[in-house]
């Protein structure tokens, strides 16, 4: 057995549900919370954290039972996660192999984190938008007060 | 809509169209050729922090260009204490007029507008973030001075974190091949995302905390206030006031040419002193404010400035 099949095996394979694979170690908590799943729902979810990656050097599986996530919850997870490789499982097979897209701006997924910009008013209506300045690090900025934004801070901004 | 939020909003071309504007424009300005371009138009001043020279020149360009101006008034007495939203009162002000002057304290508020109205918004300052109104007549003055705006080397001091008319002027003066120094100390620096930018577009810029020693080589020297109101407390404020002071004495060796500017209000940033030399240029440079603003609204209401203004020939 192999170290990516024993990566896969320390939890057990799932028969429905989504499969997300290559999360940077130490990011599981945070795609999780991006989800929003926090154990108030009744699915099981499957987490593994730190495990050895060829391709990553460790990386992060999480795995959550009949639930299939869609595009846009996906896009999301282009924050902290933008390689991660993502499967919808039906009947413990693949049925289909997703992409995190990261889009030139990303629309009402997390606020401004800069204290003073305008969009911190929370009744304010219009959409929070963050630019794409730059993927690789990543780089956003708010496109109202153009601050750059610290990404762990746009975690605990999610909206 | 468009408007004037960065001054990205406006090419190299459209600024020295703008200027060439404003300078036919002056006549006007100064009273002396009654030219109603702006007839039956009405300005709304949304002013939600305090301004004097900003407000003022915005409603005496529109006054001089045959228009008219509401007011927001004082902030204390209007629906923003009751908890109206930006968004809300740019909606009903979007009603009222035809165009939008507004200063926000809140950074991106101005862009946050310009997303909400179906008329022109001028940024007259949001924040710590741009205020490129003043960029525009602070380029007037500078191209009067010297009759170009290019590779120029501009020394730009004292508080560059917080002073929103030099991010602005900045990235303006950058894109015309200027040499930039910015001189402050190091807890007023300029944000680093704007050094960055900056730096990417192959700006030349210089980072110092000795604006002396910068004096000699200057074609222009920019003071800034060092604003109280943006320090979190009293005593952070105290410990960089007065940090950068200009003198008459320190002028003795700047070139015949050199002008020291200054958004005003100024504090203890320039003496008195400085006032009677042949560099000081502030007072001008808010005069300015009115023509700068004058040409921008025409452009933005899509108003031509007729090229045969009669010229008064006279001085400030």
């Amino acid at each position: 057995m192999n170290s990516q099949e024993q990566s896969m095996r320390r939890v057990t394979a799932i028969r429905n549900g989504t499969v997300i694979d290559h999360i940077p170690a130490g990011k599981a908590l945070s795609v999780l919370k991006m989800l929003g799943v926090d154990g108030s729902m009744s699915n099981p979810v499957s987490l593994v954290m730190n495990v050895p990656s060829k391709k990553m050097g460790g990386k992060d599986i999480i795995k959550v039972e009949d639930r299939e996530l869609n595009q846009y919850e996906l896009d999301r997870l282009a924050l902290v996660a933008p390689d991660a490789s993502v499967a919808i499982i039906r009947a413990y097979t693949v049925a289909e192999k997703m992409e995190i897209n990261l889009t030139e701006e990303v629309v009402n997924v997390a606020s401004c984190t800069f204290l003073n910009c305008i969009t911190t008013n929370p009744r304010e209506p219009l959409p929070h938008r963050l630019i794409v300045i730059k993927r690789e690090p990543l780089e956003l900025r708010c496109h109202y007060c153009e601050k750059t934004q610290d990404i762990n801070g746009l975690i605990e901004n999610l909206l | 809509m468009p408007g004037l939020i960065t001054m990205d909003d406006l090419t190299n071309e459209e600024i020295i169209s703008l200027l060439d504007d404003a300078e036919r424009l002056l006549p006007v300005a100064r009273g002396n050729q009654y030219l109603p371009l702006l007839q039956g138009k009405i300005l709304g001043n949304l002013f939600f922090e305090p301004s004097t020279r900003t407000r003022m020149s915005f409603e005496t360009a529109m006054k001089r260009l045959g228009g008219d101006v509401v007011n927001l008034g004082d902030v204390k007495n209007s629906s923003v204490v009751k908890g109206e939203t930006l968004f809300d009162t740019i909606q009903m002000v979007d009603g009222y007029t035809d165009i939008i002057a507004m200063r926000h304290p809140r950074q991106g508020a101005a862009q946050y507008a310009c997303d909400s109205a179906t008329v022109p918004i001028l940024n007259g300052g949001d924040g710590a973030g741009n205020h490129p109104t003043q960029t525009m007549l602070d380029l007037f003055t500078i191209r009067q001075a010297h009759g170009t705006l290019e590779n120029l080397n501009i020394v730009l001091a004292g508080d560059l974190r917080y002073g929103r008319t030099v991010h602005s002027l900045s990235q303006a003066l950058t894109r015309f091949g200027c040499e930039v120094t910015f001189a402050s100390p190091s807890s007023l620096s300029m944000p680093q995302e704007i050094i960055s930018d900056l730096r990417s577009e192959g700006a030349k810029i210089t980072e110092t905390d000795d604006l002396l020693s910068h004096i000699s080589t200057a074609d222009v020297i920019y003071m800034t206030r060092i604003q109280k109101e943006r320090f979190p407390d009293e005593s952070e404020y105290a410990k960089v006031a007065g940090a950068y002071k200009l003198h008459a004495r320190d002028l003795a060796d700047a070139k015949a040419e050199m002008i020291v500017m200054h958004p005003l209000p100024r504090v203890n940033e320039i003496d008195p002193t400085v006032d009677k030399t042949r560099h000081a240029r502030y007072f001008e440079q808010a005069f300015n404010g009115v023509v700068a603003r004058m040409a921008l609204m025409c452009w933005l209401l899509g108003v031509t400035i007729p090229s045969d203004i009669k010229s008064d020939g006279g001085g400030v």
